[in-house]
């Protein structure tokens, strides 16, 4: 074993260990328990970073690669690498735990218990981190499984009023579209090359020279869509998601919306396309409409949204519709854009969802009425910080959210010369959606921050003494802050990761 | 007539057993009733070590080929010995605690694991079916133990009447099977036989197989003789209702397997039909009905009926293909083994909870996480497993049944898969309910609950048996695929 090829075994499977020696740990060393969290938390991302680091830009193709035999019966392997398209995402699965981590030494939601708490959310960042980085169809099934249960206890443990029903709506709902994606899975084993294989490396080089027949393209890349789309979520699988986002303590809707969205669109550019370019081909301008639907949809709904965390949450929606609308483009410039798109909404998204949950637990209210305005005034870097993450958001120059955004309109007016030459009109009105989403998300969030940080201060939070930005709550935001105006200012540090793979991406489907 | 000693040596030591429980009994003073128990653990461990003993050493052929221990008898032989150890682990306070006749149910229990035992070496059609009624019989009085209780005399009543109204059909089909083949008995006789046989007789044979398959049905409890399982389970002693669920259901199982992979696979292209419906019908009746118990016994049934349909959809899964029916034969003994984990030890979790709460009601386990938080966990991650979700071991029993059913090729095998996996969805809802107790909710008396030591090791060994199968399938799996030799002929 080197580091070479056990690298990202260890750095995937530290969380888990973590996650045992927390769970042994007795119940009353609450702070031993907190700090235990942070550390495995850190040293996986340092661990992480080192692979980064040590990973070589200029090759083409997968590192760090461990490939060894799992399940001999039925011929699943432990495969697992990295290349440019998992790296940034799989650094941020890290970073963001990380900083969740930070975050709880601080703040635990009611009902405590902080070893159970710590435990699932350390086994949930394994499950996240493992789906990037597996290359066995099987393996990436079981990763992707893997992240429900925690998430599942997460909600209905630790979330508000409502969360039972949250809880088992996300579950039902996610799972029920995995399971159509695991039947796809296994269709693809038994008519790929012979002899049968789960491994993506082989039936991405298979499916991308024409192997899967056209009929058969059809019918399982619907049902592998189906389950990425749920977990995207893509209008209309969307309404799992504002329930489960509403009810999640805050670091569940940080790490729900900064990275276990990211597992659908991921598992589009990763397995879909690549190994099924006919019927991505036949379903990329339906995608496409189902995008812009979404960005417009979801716009609109902000705009009627009472409750400062739905809000945040149906913004997610309309930011997926644009990484959606890049992928259902493809084009390389669609992809990079939904690349990018998802680390920007990664950091900008969960960075705001910590705002609202910080806002929530000065406030102990979400509603944007009862807050009724103000905050400017009485909590000024608290108002600060949360009008310039919105700000990023709604995707201003200069700052992360505007490059995804942007590119993704950019290669929706030339969308693939080869793959969709008869849908050139149709991707421009997709284009023209995503304009008027534009406007309306520029709407909905400066309006919201008009009714939030402007305006007088009721006068029952005069005198409340609400504590502005606490000590933790900066170590844990301020790294994120920095990539938002980094990754504004420096697109390159996505870009440069993925330009590679995304070129061998599209080089392996003809594109 | 060649007789193998050593391969019978389990079933000598395991019927010695029963007669020295049923003597000592009547020695003990009434104090000591329960000294049967550990009896009976010694009696089972013994003829445990028999068939390890056995491994590597197979197959042995005794009585002129109607016995036969090869790897797939040894694999369920093993299987139902250490059910059998759980069973006892599990009754002992239950009965001593409860006012039972001690000796007379551990008499009772040890006899129907004698059948269970027997099962998978019957090569016969009339040791099959004395196997069968070796589990069934005892089962009825066992049911009915708790005499005081009216729902406990329905249970054995109900079960006695379904019990011999399904055994005399199958008992009819297989004086046909016996008429028809010109007095064959041996399973490898009879599918060379039934082979060869054409127009009226190929009839005749058909309607006897299909009366065979009604007696299994009752067994396994598979549509539509489904009905009797919710009613008995939830009137029986816990323990025996984990006995009836697991280990009467596997040797059914078992028996079922032998018949239709072997004595009637040339008639498969009559039965697969059969089978998918059985299978479709069987796991939609378990669990959209499971949907809306509310008493945990009724749903652990209502489970075990739908579970039954997943394994029965294995069947429905043969072709002419020998290695295609090899992974359907081999994804349904998986299955059957990872099913008897999850189910024994929700029911260990179960008899614990009723010390305190007899009804057993689902909302009873409100609040378990605090009261027992070993048992809150291990039930969780029963109840993931039974649902087919990771990181459980539930999760790869499913994964080869769905990789079996696509194996098949067709447009049969696909769409079973489809069927079964949005029957997995709806399960969900209600494996999760008892989780949402425990964990979500509290409970009204917030004291400790006290678990016997015994309880508590069933509970976390099967919990920790589950995880280690999920990370490390292979040995499971293998295991599994050993045991093909009857798929394979």
């Amino acid at each position: 074993m080197t580091w070479q090829n056990s690298a990202i075994t260890i750095t995937t499977l530290l969380p888990v260990a973590g996650a045992l020696v927390i769970a042994l740990m007795p119940k009353e060393k609450d702070r031993t328990i907190r700090l235990l969290g942070i550390l495995f938390t850190g040293a996986a991302l340092v661990l992480a970073a080192a692979i980064a680091i040590g990973f070589d830009y200029g090759k083409a193709g997968l590192q760090y690669v461990l490939n060894v035999s799992w399940i001999t019966v039925i011929g699943a392997r432990y495969h697992v690498g990295i290349d440019g398209i998992s790296m940034p995402l799989y650094v941020l699965t890290f970073l963001l735990s990380f900083l969740c981590a930070i975050y709880t030494w601080r703040f635990v939601p009611d009902p405590g218990r902080t070893r159970a708490f710590l435990a699932l959310m350390l086994l949930l960042e394994t499950g996240m981190a493992g789906t990037f980085i597996a290359f066995d169809l099987i393996l990436f099934f079981v990763f992707w499984e893997l992240v429900l249960v925690p998430m599942y206890f997460l909600i209905g443990i630790w979330g508000s009023s409502n969360r039972e029903y949250a809880a088992i709506k996300f579950f039902l709902y996610t799972l029920l579209g995995s399971i159509f994606m695991l039947l796809g899975f296994l269709a693809m084993y038994f008519q790929g090359p012979d002899p049968h294989t789960f491994d993506m490396v082989r039936l991405e080089a298979f499916g991308a020279s024409g192997g899967f027949s056209h009929t058969f393209q059809l019918i399982v890349f619907g049902a592998v869509a189906l389950g990425f789309a749920v977990k995207v979520p893509m209008w209309p699988f969307h309404t799992w998601l504002p329930d489960a986002h509403t009810e999640a303590p805050t670091i569940g809707s940080v790490l729900l919306a900064g990275i276990m969205l990211k597992m659908g669109t991921y598992g589009f550019i990763r397995i879909a396309l690549p190994f099924m370019p006919y019927g991505a081909q036949k379903y990329a301008p339906w995608i496409g409409a189902l995008a812009a639907i979404a960005i417009v949809y979801a716009a609109l709904a902000c705009l009627a949204q009472k409750d400062l965390k739905r809000l945040i949450a149906f913004s997610s929606v309309g930011h997926m519709g644009f990484v959606m609308l890049g992928i259902a483009t493809l084009t390389e410039i669609g992809i990079q854009a939904a690349l990018f798109g998802m680390v920007a909404h990664g950091v900008i998204t969960g960075m705001l969802f910590f705002c609202v949950g910080s806002i929530y637990d000065r406030y102990h209210t979400r509603q944007i009425a009862e807050i009724g305005g103000g905050m400017f005034t009485n909590l000024p870097k608290m108002g600060g910080i949360f009008a310039f993450v919105a700000i990023a958001s709604l995707g201003l120059p200069g700052l992360a959210g505007f490059w995804g955004e942007v590119m993704a309109l950019l290669s929706s007016f030339n969308p693939s010369p080869i793959f969709l030459p008869e849908h050139v009109g149709l991707f421009r009105v997709f284009m023209v959606m995503g304009g008027i989403g534009t406007v309306l998300t520029a709407g909905y969030f400066l309006w919201m921050l008009q009714r939030v940080n402007m305006g007088t201060l009721p006068d029952r939070w005069r005198e409340s003494g609400l504590r502005d930005i606490l000590a933790v709550e900066w170590v844990a935001w301020v790294p994120l802050l920095v990539l938002i105006v980094a990754l504004g200012l420096f697109p390159r540090i996505v870009f440069g990761m993925t330009d590679d793979g995304v070129r061998g991406l599209l080089g392996l489907f003809g594109g | 007539m060649n007789i193998d000693y050593h391969a019978l040596l389990p079933e000598f030591i395991l019927s010695g057993t029963i007669l020295l429980v049923l003597v000592v009994d009547v020695f003990l003073s009434e104090r000591r009733k329960w000294l049967a128990m550990p009896i009976g653990l010694v009696g089972v461990s013994a003829s445990l070590v028999a068939v390890l003993s056995l491994i590597g050493n197979v197959p042995r052929v005794s009585f002129g080929g109607t016995y036969v221990v090869d790897n797939f008898a040894l694999l369920f032989k093993g299987f139902f010995l250490i059910v059998a150890i759980v069973v006892l682990a599990l009754s002992l306070r239950y009965f001593r605690e409860g006012g039972f006749y001690q000796g007379e149910y551990y008499f009772l229990l040890l006899t129907s694991f004698l059948g269970c035992v027997l099962m998978p070496s019957s090569r016969d059609l009339l040791l099959l079916f004395i196997s069968l009624e070796l589990v069934s019989a005892p089962g009825f009085l066992m049911a009915a133990f708790r005499k005081g209780d009216i729902k406990s005399n329905e249970a054995g009543v109900k079960f006695f009447i379904i019990g011999v109204l399904s055994t005399a059909v199958m008992l009819f089909g297989m004086s046909l099977i016996y008429g028809v083949t010109g007095g064959a008995t041996q399973l490898n006789e009879i599918a060379a036989k039934l082979g060869t046989l054409s127009g009226d007789q190929e009839t005749l044979a058909l309607a006897a197989i299909l009366f065979v398959v009604v007696g299994f049905a009752f067994k396994v409890s598979a549509f539509p003789f489904q009905f009797w399982a919710p009613d008995t389970y939830e009137g029986a002693p816990v323990p025996v209702a984990a006995f009836l669920a697991v280990a009467s259901s596997a040797a059914g199982f078992a028996g079922l397997l032998q018949l239709m992979f072997v004595a009637f696979i040339h008639q498969h292209e009559f039965w697969v039909p059969l089978f998918a419906f059985l299978s479709i019908a069987t796991m939609f009746v378990g669990n959209l009905v499971a949907l809306q118990q509310r008493q945990i016994v009724r749903l652990l049934a209502y489970s075990g009926i739908a579970q039954a349909g997943y394994i029965l959809l294995t069947f429905a899964l043969v072709t002419d293909d020998v290695a295609s029916n090899h992974s359907a034969f081999s994804a349904a003994v998986a299955y059957i083994l990872i099913y008897g984990i999850m189910t024994l030890g929700a029911f260990a979790v179960t008899v614990a909870v009723s010390r305190r709460h007899p009804s057993l009601l689902i909302s009873d386990f409100a609040g378990l996480a605090k009261t027992a938080p070993v048992l809150a966990v291990g039930m969780t991650v029963f109840m993931i497993s039974l649902a087919g979700v990771p990181p459980t071991g539930g999760f790869w029993a499913k994964i080869l049944i769905f990789r079996a059913a696509l194996d098949r090729g067709g447009a049969l095998g696909p769409w079973l898969a489809v069927i079964m996996l949005v029957n997995s969805v709806i399960s969900i809802a209600y494996y999760f309910a008892v989780p949402r107790q425990m964990i979500f909710r509290d409970a009204e008396d917030g004291s400790r609950l006290r678990v016997p030591a015994l309880v508590t090791a069933v509970v976390a060994v099967a919990m920790v048996a589950l995880v280690v199968v999920f990370v490390i399938p292979n040995p499971f799996a293998r295991l599994a695929d050993l045991s093909t030799l009857v798929g394979a002929g």
